[in-house]
């Protein structure tokens, strides 16, 4: 394993391309032909950093998502975790990192499994490496910090809100004391009360734990609410990259565009729907 | 006002009393609510606040251990509670249907598209398998589907969200009915195909001058897509409006809670915030005095 010069990164990402077979071509007989997922793909963020990745489905972003955390070996390219390059490090180097690198999935009531106690769910990723008193109090601390009171852990998923539930799967994620979390589209199903009070939560996690946050979204506005950067994917390329302050005042690519116009903010516009969509420029500037 | 299709007036709902405990918890508190035909109109709200038992009631599919306990639903001037299921039978498709939120479930999975959009068709509009299937593909060019031969022989699963979404609104407008319910029909969708199925569902709204009740809970849809809009909070209509005065001067505290917990990509992330916990317990109070009134 070689060890190179980190600088601020934490992870690191270069030219990285994943190819996967293409379901929809299989055939009977010989390979399944592949399908280009990501393209050549740059990404890095710093301790503490927070960093939104945009897209529709099928951009790409939950793919990078999952090779950001190594779930998934990329075709090509390079993956260093806090200086280590991990690209094709087997499970064994993976497992001491695993507890740094974590994961808050999409949707809280099929990630969480259903026999399993409140308690014992957030307390898997440092069960092995923990004590039996020290476990529950560490559990303890983590459903706390995500606002939920040690009463939960006694509770089984079922018997949660969709809110409570999302907590449930961000003190999983805590509870070893990460330095990294992947957020693969966290709030979609959520009301907007419950979905600012995860978000709100979240920020305020991130900054006390100086997590480095990457957040995957379709919405550019919760993106916002939660990072300092974002990188915009689509067909597997990043196509435009910047503060979040910077794209959405200003977006440079034709994609950006289509996506910010897509949003429906909360307000009275009646050019709207007739905002022309501009697919014809996108494929221009790709 | 115009003609009312839909008036909702003082609807209240509970949980059955079981055995000899005394009264069920109230779910609805004397929601009102009227629509004008071609309006639309939407209903806002959180998860639990009532929106769905609303829509259920208005189409009779209240579930089990749930009943109205007062007020009335006139469609078309006709009452709803308590009409026979064989007139519910002859309404529902025809005159008031549904556009489902999860187009997953909403479907057949083990049936093929055309089945699944034709039924309805040659069920209300007695046509033969021929016309119902040449109407079936008229919709789908309307809802901009591109292959439409190829999309009816398909089963659901072989079809994107976006594609399912798709279908069930064609299925929806097939008997040109005068009330559609959509209840969340975007939430699931990547934001560009929220468009795209919003432009659609408004394009044939105006062409058939259908009436339209949209339940959601994001304030930025009914911007765009509803004329009028209702509040809802713990089964209690909390503000109605033209869409426009509210989004310009929202009067009740939550819905002003509503738009600051809504967050926007042009503000900065620090003006984002949940409902605030005492506007919650104002209405909760407000309930509770509802709820005794009822009962002394």
């Amino acid at each position: 394993m070689t060890r190179i010069e980190s600088g601020r990164d934490l992870i690191r990402a270069e030219a990285i391309h994943v190819a996967l077979p293409d379901r929809g071509r299989r055939r009977l007989f010989g390979r399944t032909p592949q399908v280009d997922i990501l393209r050549g793909v740059d990404f890095r963020i710093g301790r503490g950093e927070t960093v939104g990745i945009v897209g529709e489905s099928g951009s790409g972003k939950t793919t990078l998502g999952r090779v950001l955390l190594r779930l998934l070996q990329p075709s090509a390219g390079r993956l260093y975790f806090d200086g280590q390059e991990i690209t094709a490090a087997d499970q064994e180097t993976l497992r001491p990192l695993r507890p740094r690198m974590q994961m808050i999935f999409q949707n809280p009531l099929s990630s969480l499994n259903p026999r399993h106690t409140i308690g014992e769910i957030v307390g898997a990723p440092i069960r092995a490496a923990t004590a039996r008193a020290a476990l529950r109090d560490r559990v303890a601390t983590a459903l706390r910090r995500a606002e939920l009171g040690p009463a939960y852990a006694g509770r089984y998923p079922h018997q949660l809100s969709g809110g409570e539930r999302q907590r449930v799967g961000i003190a999983r994620a805590i509870v070893g004391e990460p330095s990294f979390i992947l957020a693969d589209e966290i709030v979609s199903g959520l009301d907007v009360s419950t979905q600012a009070q995860i978000l709100t939560l979240l920020r305020s996690l991130q900054r006390d734990m100086g997590l480095a946050l990457a957040l995957i979204a379709h919405d550019l506005s919760v993106v916002r609410v939660l990072c300092d950067r974002v990188v915009v994917l689509w067909q597997g390329r990043i196509v435009e990259q910047g503060t979040c302050a910077q794209v959405f005042a200003a977006p440079r690519h034709a994609y950006t565009r289509r996506l910010i116009a897509a949003i429906p903010l909360p307000e009275i516009d009646d050019g709207w729907f007739d905002r022309p969509e501009i697919d014809a420029d996108i494929d221009a500037e790709a | 006002m115009s003609e009312r299709i839909l008036a909702i007036d003082g609807l209240c709902a509970a949980l059955s009393p079981r055995g000899r405990s005394a009264d069920g918890a109230a779910l609805l508190r004397a929601v009102s609510l009227a629509v004008a035909v071609g309006e639309v109109h939407g209903l806002v709200g959180m998860s639990g606040a009532g929106k769905s038992l609303i829509t259920k009631a208005i189409l009779g599919i209240l579930p089990a251990g749930i009943e109205l306990t007062g007020g009335s639903i006139r469609f078309a001037g006709n009452e709803l509670i308590g009409c026979p299921e064989a007139r519910y039978r002859q309404l529902l498709g025809r005159e008031i249907a549904l556009i489902p939120q999860d187009p997953l479930t909403a479907l057949n999975p083990s049936r093929r598209i055309e089945a699944q959009m034709t039924d309805v068709m040659r069920l209300h509009l007695s046509l033969t398998r021929r016309a119902a299937r040449a109407r079936a593909l008229a919709l789908l060019r309307d809802v901009r589907i591109r292959e439409p031969e190829a999309v009816l022989r398909r089963y659901p699963h072989e079809l994107s969200g976006g594609m399912r979404q798709r279908v069930l609104i064609a299925i929806g407008f097939a008997c040109e009915p005068r009330l559609i319910i959509a209840d969340e029909p975007t939430t699931s969708l990547d934001v560009t195909v929220q468009k795209e199925i919003l432009r659609l569902i408004r394009d044939l709204q105006r062409r058939q001058n259908t009436t339209l009740l949209f339940v959601t809970h994001d304030l930025g849809v009914v911007a765009k897509i509803c004329q009028r809009v209702s509040v809802l909070h713990a089964g209690m209509i909390l503000e109605h409006g033209a869409t426009a005065d509210i989004m310009a001067a929202p009067r009740h505290p939550f819905t002003r809670a509503l738009f600051a917990a809504t967050p926007r990509y042009d503000a900065p992330a620090e003006a984002l915030a949940p409902v605030p916990a005492a506007v919650l317990s104002e209405i909760a109070g407000a309930a509770q005095r509802f709820d005794a009134a009822r009962r002394g």
